[in-house]
């Protein structure tokens, strides 16, 4: 996982409440089994005017030019700022992939669905949870086009590049710690080896039907 | 004495590792179950970093996303689309490198992941429960600690038998109150979402409890814990008591004999004590409690059948509303749908389907309603409702009756909306597209698409009869 430490970019605002991983990424686009390539399609259904197909090129398709990525001066943006519960539904961490493939390194909202974020987490991307009224008012600058942020995890500051105010957030300190370092979460779990295989000892004498072998039992009548 | 403790909190303690030198806690997994879209790139993982799978019997697979309704005697073959294709055959050479137990797209007993675990008593009560898919939060109504990951956290499942889980908060949610005839499981979690809103569980594991509760089947508790996160809560959890005995008792994979006992006296303690600390509570009296039915495009967009659509309180609501083709104000009894889809982990198990048929049995699907389709929730769903004949009700009536799977739910498959089409659906999410791209759904219970379907417009399932 790529580290977190610092990172200027371009905000897009999405005026837009819930925002599902069903729309981050639509299901057609879940048929593949790799991690990447998915960036094409983040948003796909606001994005473009057509239905998109995993098959298709998407420079070929026709794009929404209302929607905010679209927009001249937007496309380029790398913090996107949204309303309430962003990445609400699905666990499909393609979302998170697809948001990463596009380029978009940090995601500020007024809250996030949980699973979204834990998995944001795991690979990379910044979740920035700020208050409602913050957040519509970094929305209300980021509208005018051409507003950046400088996002210091170091120092949990926000900063606004084009003039503007310096705001902390706050963010758990554990998931900084890992967004900090790029740490791999399952070499990090490894290393608790045998806490895990007392725990393992421990259940199976307590609850030892958990543990009863799948594979040699009969089907039962 | 220890000092009382929730359900969640007695589940997490039985589970607990320790923790990380980061600081987070890690929890010890006991059930695994994968499906064909969010695994592969986590046995990819896996193996490009040379790593053995943790415990082999954790695990279990099956395909349900992706895999046709229809031609399903053709096996692979009848699988038309090229990347479903890829992902399904994975899923099969995954599991056949690592010798897992794969119900795969020729069982009998293949089926949606949350129907087949609690059916086969591969999901106990006690146990600690993952899946890469939101909509784990349903094996929750066992009494177990059950929650949606994404696919990174698959990969480390495998790995580990370990998942990084830091303490939720509690929350319970009091359920009173004998609902009418015809008012269901659904109907309560759909107004339990429209109070707290799609994010009011976030950070909680949320309980449901109370005398409503108490008095459910366990396949209505599943479609309460099913949607807890849709209410923001990943986990959603149901108290063990003796019909959660009863449901899991003979099950193919429960414990037996002596075991069985033994399981039994430890499943008693399976419930929050007296004078639990809860850190939030919400009471919804369910007595008086309308069918409810979703008008715009997040769950907690919902209203009773006897209500009109509401004005619109926010642009997200405004989008909502043109999405959906409608104008606040409209009755949601003038609403009419041309496609009804009874399937998916919320309503696709053999209650729900019972229910449903009572409500079509001897009439006919209306004019206007262009599909109508039941979708059992699994091998063994089909074929006990086939043994009471509840297929041929259906398909008398005018319905197609289709193989297991996930369907419609989310449209990955051959089964999706068209643009325009206007959908009752017994699924989980009225996401924009979510059926299929431009495709609009109405959220309901059995009873409720069912009559949808014969009446051609949403009725109110208490004013039938017979519906219960
Ligand atoms: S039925 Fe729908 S909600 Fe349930 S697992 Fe399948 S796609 Fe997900």
């Amino acid at each position: 996982m790529q580290p977190f430490e610092r990172h200027e970019g371009l905000t897009a605002p999405l005026r837009q409440d819930h925002v599902d991983t069903d729309q981050i990424i639509p299901k057609q686009f879940l048929k593949s089994i790799e991690r990447s390539g998915f960036g094409a399609n983040l948003f796909d259904s606001w994005r473009y005017l057509d239905e998109g197909r995993s098959d298709q090129r998407h420079t070929q398709r026709a794009i929404n030019p209302d929607f905010i990525l679209n927009r001249p001066g937007f496309a380029e943006a790398s913090i996107l700022i949204a309303g309430v519960n962003f990445g609400c539904g699905s666990s499909r961490e393609h979302a998170v992939w697809a948001l990463l493939d596009y380029g978009i390194r940090v995601v500020i909202a007024a809250s996030f669905g949980d699973i979204f974020r834990q998995n944001a987490n795991n690979n990379g991307l910044l979740t920035i949870a700020l208050p409602e009224d913050v957040v519509q008012e970094l929305m209300q600058h980021s509208e005018a086009g051409g507003h950046r942020l400088g996002v210091d995890l170091q120092s949990c500051l926000i900063e606004e590049l084009s003039g503007g105010d310096t705001r902390e957030f706050a963010i758990d300190p554990i998931a900084r710690q890992k967004l900090l370092q790029g740490l791999d979460d399952i070499g990090l779990s490894l290393l608790e080896r045998s806490a895990i295989e007392a725990c393992e000892q421990r259940r199976c004498s307590t609850e030892p039907w958990v543990f009863a072998p799948l594979q040699d039992r009969e089907p039962s009548p | 004495m220890n000092s009382p403790r929730t359900l969640y909190d007695k589940l997490f303690e039985s589970h607990w590792i320790g923790e990380r030198s980061d600081g987070s806690s890690l929890i010890y997994i006991d059930r695994h179950l994968l499906h064909e879209v969010t695994s592969p790139q986590a046995f990819a993982g896996l193996h490009a970093a040379g790593r053995p799978l943790w415990r082999r019997d954790a695990n279990v697979a099956t395909a349900d996303h992706n895999v046709p309704t229809t031609d399903r005697d053709r096996g692979l073959d009848g699988i038309d689309d090229a990347g479903a294709l890829i992902q399904v055959k994975t899923l099969d050479e995954n599991c056949a490198r690592h010798d897992i137990l794969h119900y795969g797209i020729d069982s009998e007993l293949q089926g949606i992941v949350h129907i087949i675990g609690p059916e086969l008593g591969l999901s106990l009560p006690g146990m600690s429960l993952v899946c890469g898919d939101s909509h784990t939060s349903t094996h929750g109504a066992l009494a177990i600690l059950a929650q949606g990951i994404g696919t990174s956290e698959v990969e480390h499942v495998l790995a580990t038998q370990s998942l990084v889980h830091n303490r939720l908060k509690n929350l319970q949610v009091h359920l009173s109150g004998t609902p009418a005839a015809g008012v269901s499981a659904k109907d309560m979690i759909l107004a339990l979402i429209r109070r707290i809103g799609t994010a009011g569980g976030s950070g909680h594991a949320m309980e449901f409890a109370g005398p409503t509760v108490e008095a459910l089947s366990i396949e209505a508790r599943m479609t309460l814990c099913n949607m807890a996160i849709e209410a923001g809560s990943r986990i959603g959890l149901v108290a063990f008591d003796a019909t959660t005995r009863d449901y899991v008792e003979h099950r193919r994979f429960a414990p037996r004999g002596e075991s069985w006992e033994r399981a039994l006296e430890y499943w008693e303690g399976l419930h929050s004590d007296a004078g639990a600390h809860f850190d939030r509570t919400v009471e919804l009296d369910v007595g008086a409690l309308p069918p409810q039915v979703s008008w715009g495009t997040s769950p907690e967009m919902v209203c009773g059948i006897d209500e009109s659509i509401p004005e619109p309180e926010s642009p997200t609501q405004e989008r909502a509303l043109e999405y959906m083709d409608l104008k606040p104000g409209a009755r949601l009894s003038d609403i009419r749908p041309n496609k009804v889809f009874i399937g998916s982990c919320t309503n696709a198990r053999i209650e729900d389907l019972r229910t449903a048929a009572e409500v079509v049995q001897g009439s006919r699907v209306a004019e206007g309603i262009d599909l109508a389709m039941v979708v059992p929730g699994s091998g063994s769903v089909d074929a006990q409702a086939r043994s009471e004949g509840l297929d041929r009700v259906f398909t008398e009536a005018g319905f197609e009756w289709r193989a297991p799977g996930c369907s419609m739910c989310l449209g990955m498959n051959p089964d999706s909306l068209a643009p325009q089409d206007r959908c009752a659906s017994t699924s989980n999410r009225n996401f924009e597209g979510r059926q299929g791209y431009g495709g609009r759904t109405h959220l309901v219970s059995p009873a409720m698409a069912a009559a949808a379907a014969i009446h051609g417009r949403f009725v109110d399932v208490r004013e039938l009869g017979g519906a219960s």
